[in-house]
């Protein structure tokens, strides 16, 4: 099966400090990837180079190339924009904007031009279904605000915000650190109802979670991507010594 | 012990400092009101000075506050979002930053004559409203730039990433992820310039000049404003021929400071509610 995405000996430069060295990397579709590693180690920045999302951060450098379905998402023809509707992203501080949690979900649809409201409302009802958060705000969905519900549900509604664009792709930077655990478990199962249509990538810095959720997992480490492979191996038989010692807890 | 006496000493002070400010302010605007607040009457506010009253004066001021924000606010906040979102850190912005703070302290009179030398005399060619509310667009400007700035800055980096994550181009994230998360600061802006207008005398005073008698009835009739009026009222009119004069205006003063009061008990309320939203 052709990789959804691949990236081709990745780097990465903020400014003239390197964060990424040479990261080749083919993420399967309809799977749950997740990225490994101690802090600073370039997991969040690779994960922000599929959606070109650095390209807001000024003074850094790319080079190398990040393929969607065999395209380069970065040759001169393509638009950032467009790639941003493909590959969608959830953030490590759940992000809702001060708007009713309708407002939030319908955020994406109408920037694409999207108007008419019964289209909108089906589009809103649809995306907080699968993000498992429908029965819990459907009496006040239109009037509540998005930053007045608990961290678990904001990061819910950031999901169904994402899903309401449609896309193939879902980055997933740290989704839960900001979470308690009853709301991270229930992150944690709506990303296996997701995956059967989504492709996902996950940032995590707890290796209990990837060793759950994900399906592949690659570990990083000083901007190098040490080990990468099923998520029953790495954590069972890793090969490198490097990602031996930093699951076993040696360090990290 | 003499740390004891000098905490009593430094305590003292203080307080007495503090005791001060509050009885000059109480007693400027009590002096204000007690002397000016039986000039207040239906006929004072409703009918032009040649009857007594002070109309020609707030329906000037409200030419003047209309016209001044309807020129100043798309200028600034046009030029807050382009200093925050678009411009990047080089000399040219650093020059245009640095000529808003200049501009920010030029005394205003050295404005009015500039507004007098350009929009009444070259431009329109007589001393009237327009002249005088473009003369302030200019002077509010890097206040309402200022303040607009800021409010743009507060807005947190996660709501654009979230806006730009979710597909939308850089001006739609201004426009609808940006600019309605900084409404609340950017409308404390726009109320502190019309402040900044309501006072204004000196400016008005050389690019606008005083026409007290005439009710405006274009942008380009001449007029006066409540301050200038009060001005007027206050320094031309000879005490020996109106002795009732001082009484309407200090009557006048008091319009202003309870304009002033209002307008800054909304700054109050809307920052507190913005503070309220932002923290949730």
């Amino acid at each position: 099966m052709e990789p959804k995405i691949e990236t081709k000996s990745l780097s990465f430069y903020y400014g003239v400090k390197q964060a990424l060295r040479n990261v080749t990397l083919a993420i399967k579709e309809h799977q749950i990837t997740a990225l490994i590693g101690p802090s600073g180690c370039g997991k969040s920045t690779f994960l922000r180079c599929l959606n070109r999302m650095n390209e807001t951060i000024p003074k850094t450098r790319m080079e190398g190339e990040v393929l969607l379905d065999g395209k380069n998402i970065y040759s001169p023809g393509e638009d950032m924009v467009e790639v941003r509707k493909r590959v969608g992203m959830v953030f490590q501080q759940p992000n809702p904007f001060p708007k009713s949690i309708f407002g939030n979900v319908i955020f994406g649809p109408t920037m694409l031009g999207i108007n008419h409201k019964a289209r909108l409302e089906g589009i809103a009802e649809r995306s907080l279904r699968a993000a498992a958060l429908w029965d819990e705000v459907k009496d006040d969905w239109k009037k509540k605000s998005g930053v007045s519900l608990s961290g678990g549900q904001q990061q819910r509604l950031c999901i169904a915000r994402v899903l309401a664009v449609n896309p193939e792709v879902i980055l997933m930077d740290e989704p839960c650190s900001a979470l308690d655990p009853l709301a991270t478990l229930k992150i944690e199962e709506l990303m296996q109802q997701l995956k059967m249509q989504y492709t996902i990538v996950v940032v995590t810095h707890n290796m209990q979670q990837a060793a759950r959720v994900s399906d592949w997992t690659g570990f990083f480490l000083m901007g190098e991507m040490v080990e990468y492979g099923p998520t029953k191996v790495i954590f069972t038989n890793p090969q490198d010594r490097r990602t031996e010692d930093y699951i076993t807890g040696r360090f990290g | 012990m003499r740390a004891r006496v000098t905490q009593k000493l430094a305590f003292g002070i203080t307080w007495a400092a503090g005791i001060i400010t509050v009885l000059v302010l109480v007693y400027i605007i009590g002096y204000v009101i007690a002397t000016g607040w039986r000039a207040i009457t239906p006929d004072f506010l409703f009918r032009p000075p040649s009857e007594g009253g002070i109309s020609t004066a707030i329906v000037g001021t409200i030419y003047i506050v209309v016209l001044t924000i309807a020129i100043a606010t798309p200028l600034g906040i046009g030029a807050a979002i382009y200093l925050t979102e678009y411009a990047t850190e080089n000399w040219i912005t650093r020059l245009v930053r640095y000529g808003i703070e200049t501009l920010a302290g030029v005394p205003s009179i050295v404005f009015g004559l500039f507004g007098f030398a350009l929009f009444a005399l070259s431009l329109l060619g007589t001393r009237c409203l327009l002249a005088g509310a473009l003369t302030l667009a200019c002077l509010v400007l890097p206040t309402m730039i200022r303040a607009s700035e800021e409010a743009i800055k507060a807005v947190p980096v996660s709501i654009r990433e979230a806006s730009l994550a979710l597909g939308a181009t850089r001006w739609q994230t201004i426009r609808h992820a940006v600019m309605p998360a900084a409404l609340p600061g950017v409308m404390t802006a726009i109320i502190l310039s019309i402040g900044r207008t309501v006072e204004e005398t000196a400016c008005l005073y050389v690019a606008m000049g005083i026409n007290p008698l005439n009710m405006p009835i274009s942008p380009l009739s001449g007029g006066t404003t409540l301050s200038l009026h009060l001005y007027y009222l206050a320094m031309e009119v000879p005490f020996t021929i109106e002795p009732m004069f001082m009484e309407k205006a200090m009557g006048t003063g008091v319009v202003l400071i309870l304009i002033i009061i209002i307008i800054n008990s909304l700054t109050h309320w809307i920052s507190s509610r913005y503070a309220a939203r932002m923290i949730r």
